[in-house]
């Protein structure tokens, strides 16, 4: 269950950044998560309404925007969309790929009050 | 309380200090949002009638676990540490591992080893009964250990300038793979019993190790394990991943093992200066 752990994670940015942006109040929150981040967005759900319990964030919405995974293959030199990070070029068949996005974990925006 | 970044106790212990319960409680399903924010109406919201504005953010959730792990790769190269994150499912064979290790470099290198479990000191006394100086970091409901803790029990354990430095991490090939502690390798210990086909299943993990040691090797006339169909799902995950063949139990394959740390830490060397 890392995904606690990234969850108080994101607490801790979010508690930060109130000082800096002066906010009260978190409504909703925007996560970019790729698909071979190893973070699995419904695990994401669930801890992160376990985390935010403060004033500042309960009751706060979670937005999880999905990245799908890309890839260059180094044999054809197509650019790729994959699934996993084992999966062969769907262009030729080849490994191994060299992968350009996918790996994202990163709070994006927030909307506050 | 840690003078560096003004922490308190969370729920981790660096042995023998006091474990305190969070109480995360789930109330699933019952959110009170009195207003429709839902997939992107935020952004068109009708002004005037709320506070709500937006905020940029862009910002890695691990970037905090990173910067730890950057000061601890400083520290690390300050002091000539090759500091070594071994990573494995529960019951590789990592703690045997480590114990025959010491047996055969401690005439030759100073070590010292940072236990993670999430209870019990079982790993470290059996490190200290080596004559190996170790401490034990129990996670309590953890699944990995962080760049946090890691610097906090290096400033306990202190180990010696141009050591190598062991962390055995909790027995876990998912999450480890993501918290880099600030080590100069992941080496990812995989034992015969377990299925060749580990490192499809847990990608991220092979992906991130520098080195995957194939354990019990002595076990392999009793298995049906497909040792080249292993080695060959490493490499598709990870091309550059070198494949380590070794039984710790008869020794077998422990030379080349000793010869890897000795090289890598001829380049942690390389640049060090005192």
């Amino acid at each position: 269950m890392h995904e606690m752990s990234l969850c108080e994670s994101i607490l801790e940015i979010i508690e930060h950044q109130s000082q800096q942006q002066q906010y009260q109040k978190v409504k909703t929150v925007w996560l970019e998560i790729g698909s071979l981040s190893s973070v699995e967005p419904e695990a994401m759900l669930f801890c992160f309404d376990a985390v935010m319990q403060s004033p500042l964030v309960k009751g706060a919405k979670l937005e999880i925007i999905h990245i799908q995974g890309e890839a260059r293959c180094l044999q054809c030199n197509k650019n790729v969309a994959i699934e996993q990070r084992y999966d062969a070029c769907p262009v030729c068949g080849n490994f191994p790929l060299q992968i350009s996005a996918g790996e994202e974990m990163r709070i994006k925006e927030l909307e506050v009050e | 309380m840690c003078t560096v970044c003004g922490c308190s106790e969370g729920e981790t212990t660096i042995e023998h200090s006091h474990a305190h319960e969070h109480g995360h409680e789930h109330h699933h399903g019952d959110h009170e949002h009195t207003h429709d924010y839902g997939q992107g109406a935020a952004h068109a919201h009708a002004p005037g009638l709320s506070q709500a504005r937006m905020v940029q953010i862009e910002q890695d959730i691990l970037g905090k676990n990173n910067q730890y792990a950057a000061a601890n790769r400083g520290y690390f190269s300050e002091q000539g540490l090759l500091t070594l994150n071994l990573v494995s499912s529960p019951g590789s064979g990592k703690t045997s591992l480590l114990t025959e290790t010491i047996g055969l470099l401690k005439d030759q290198l100073e070590m010292a080893v940072i236990e993670g479990d999430q209870q019990t000191t079982h790993d470290a006394d059996r490190i200290r009964a080596t004559g190996v100086k170790a401490l034990q970091i129990n996670t309590g409901k953890g699944c990995h250990l962080d760049a946090h803790q890691i610097g906090h029990a290096v400033e306990n354990l202190k180990p010696e300038a141009k050591s190598i430095l062991f962390i055995e991490n909790v027995g876990n090939l998912v999450c480890p793979a993501s918290f880099d502690l600030g080590e100069a390798h992941k080496v990812a210990i995989l034992s015969v019993t377990e299925g060749e086909d580990k490192p499809l299943k847990y990608p991220d993990m092979f992906h991130a190790a520098d080195l995957m040691i194939l354990n019990k090797i002595d076990l392999l006339p009793y298995l049906d394990f497909d040792l080249e169909q292993c080695i060959q799902y490493a490499k598709q995950v990870n091309p550059r991943i070198k494949i380590i063949q070794l039984s710790a139990k008869t020794g077998e394959g422990m030379e080349s093992w000793i010869q890897w740390i000795k090289a890598s830490q001829a380049v942690q060397l390389i640049d060090y200066v005192k």
